[in-house]
């Protein structure tokens, strides 16, 4: 693996502040859902690659999605860059989400706000295995936003995927009133939705209330988790989760985010 | 005036390195997570993480953050501890001719002690570098590493006990590094290793609050670089013993001059994390440097001004 030279192949505002790039790299050809990448800004001043999900890959494996919100100076200099302009970036980095578990279930995908592109390419890959043996049986999406001014973004993308896909938003401007735990809770009491597995993107507090509602439901939850990386190889010990057990990397209850994550199954994290 | 195959080796403490550059301990693991990007054997020598006798869970997170041309970090010597450390790294690292040297923490003196004593008896270990000057835990770390005699203390008592090689890192949280230098030498060390980083604060005005959760972490990068190399003079101006020179290496210039000021050798830190290839570009620089200057052998550059 090496830090590759990736050219921006399109660029594209999804809503105020979110960005949606396509990069061309050699890195998509091997990529898998929840895996992620580090965008390294040019500005010499800022040292850090900023670590940004898989979106998806092209058909033809050339080329990665990322969306991402600008969060600060690094992701706005990353968002500025324009069609044609090249960027280093490294991965694909880290553990993605297990597919085989899904085999046989009803699976649900949680986005929460910056949460969501995260799952579109593991929604494709589910897509794709339902009509195969040892596929999944179902998978529905339900997105989480703040209110309709981040006009639910990459819903549409979901839609195309051909799974039924849920809005919610926290003060009801569009889709369901709730946030997404609040709401899948609502629609499982209501036998709307009955999950036999679930993955999850969003914050950490969405993230803890999604661990316990599929506890209630005594269900697996796979979920994609964030911090402060500095390496996002796993050799600088930055990026650590608190864990139930003695993680067998650490040998300590601290788990490495960017290599033995970012996803980790729920239950395994210590809250 | 071009000079072909330049000799860029040099040798510290009776061991032969084939080139002057190691990575800065807790930047590279102890190599596995990076063997997947660089040849390691290209390397002068490997500084590993910092290991304790019992495993050592760290800080709460956030742990790191970036600030202008460098990063703060308070990561709290996570680690295995030595058990799992000799049966794993050193395993994985015998595979590779390059030697090791292997970084040592602790809260007590007694940790330290009991890690170089372990230690002592394994194969391919090269010498050992005691973190007397880590700023992110309460106890041991850099409170050994600020005092004079505290330092002449640990330095003696950890020469002891081991049958290798010991450089003893040095903070630059003091008043005097010439002083703190002289302390480890007369406690016996066989050379010494500097910077470690500087105690630093980021504060996150909008949700008024520390950055990190420590509060408090080591600064590292290129900002520190011009300060690390005026610490790195005053300390091997002022000793006999060997000097390896770290703080803020990011291209083969910022090496040479750490060799001019007097190292023996330098260490690639927080640039590992920006390119993994940081320090073959600059082992690759210095060659170039030496074939385009005539520089013959590297070892003339080493304290070449006064």
């Amino acid at each position: 693996m090496m830090k590759e030279k990736a050219r921006i192949h399109s660029r594209r505002e999804l809503a105020e502040g979110i960005v949606s790039m396509w990069l061309k790299c050699s890195l998509a050809d091997h990529a898998e859902p929840g895996q992620f990448v580090l965008v390294y800004p040019k500005d010499s001043s800022r040292l850090l690659g900023r670590p940004f999900c898989i979106c998806e890959v092209n058909p033809e494996g050339d080329e990665i999605r990322i969306v991402f919100r600008i969060s600060g100076k690094g992701t706005e200099e990353i968002a500025a860059l324009e069609y044609r302009d090249i960027v280093e970036v490294e991965g694909p980095l880290g553990k993605g989400y297990p597919l085989e578990c899904a085999a046989g279930k009803q699976v649900l995908l949680m986005g929460g706000g910056i949460g969501a592109p995260s799952l579109l390419f593991l929604a494709q890959r589910l897509k794709k295995s339902i009509v195969s043996y040892g596929g999944a049986k179902n998978v529905s999406a339900l997105l989480g936003y703040r209110n309709s001014a981040l006009k639910r973004f990459l819903a549409d993308d979901f839609l195309n995927v051909g799974i039924q896909t849920m809005i919610a938003t926290d003060d009801g401007s569009d889709g369901i009133k709730g946030n997404v735990v609040e709401v899948a809770k609502r629609l499982h009491s209501q036998r709307v939705l009955l999950p036999q597995l679930i993955y999850a993107c969003g914050p950490m507090p969405m993230l803890k209330a999604v661990g316990e509602f599929a506890a209630e439901l005594k269900i697996p939850a796979y979920i994609s988790l964030e911090e402060h990386m500095a390496c996002g190889v796993g050799a600088c010990l930055g990026c650590v989760v608190p864990t139930k057990e003695r993680d067998g990397h650490s040998n300590v209850h601290n788990a490495r985010i960017c290599t033995e994550g970012p996803v980790f199954e729920a239950s395994e994290v210590l809250w | 005036m071009v000079k072909k195959n330049p000799d860029l080796s040099v040798s510290l403490c009776g061991i032969t390195f084939k080139n002057p550059i190691t990575c800065a301990s807790g930047t590279f693991g102890s190599g596995m997570e990076y063997a997947q990007f660089v040849d390691l054997n290209r390397l002068g020598a490997i500084t590993t993480k910092g290991v304790s006798d019992r495993a050592w869970e760290g800080n709460p997170t956030p742990r790191v953050t970036e600030t202008p041309s460098g990063m703060m970090n308070a990561i709290g010597l996570q680690n295995p501890g030595m058990e799992v450390f000799a049966k794993r790294d050193l395993a994985f690292l015998a595979k590779y001719d390059v030697p090791v040297i292997v970084n040592v923490c602790g809260h007590i003196l007694e940790e330290y002690k009991n890690v170089v004593e372990f230690l002592s008896d394994k194969e391919g270990i090269a010498m050992f570098e005691i973190n007397v000057s880590c700023p992110n835990i309460r106890e041991g770390g850099m409170a050994f590493g600020t005092s004079p005699k505290e330092l002449l203390h640990v330095t003696k008592e950890v020469k002891a006990v081991s049958k290798k090689p010991v450089i003893m890192k040095l903070s630059p949280n003091v008043t005097s590094m010439a002083d703190m230098a002289k302390a480890a030498e007369q406690g016996g060390a066989d050379g010494i290793s500097l910077i470690n980083t500087f105690t630093a604060m980021k504060i996150d005005v909008y949700r008024r609050r520390f950055v990190l959760a420590n509060r408090t972490g080591g600064l590292s990068g290129p900002a520190i670089h011009p300060i690390a190399v005026r610490m790195v003079y005053e300390a091997a101006h002022a000793v006999e013993i060997p000097v390896i020179g770290m703080g803020g290496i990011a291209s083969a210039e910022d090496a040479l001059e750490m060799l001019m000021a007097g190292a023996r050798m330098a260490a690639v830190g927080m640039m590992n994390f920006h390119e993994p290839e940081a320090m073959v570009h600059v082992i690759d620089g210095i060659e170039k440097y030496m074939e385009e200057t005539g520089t013959e052998k590297i070892v003339d550059l080493i304290g070449c001004l006064d």
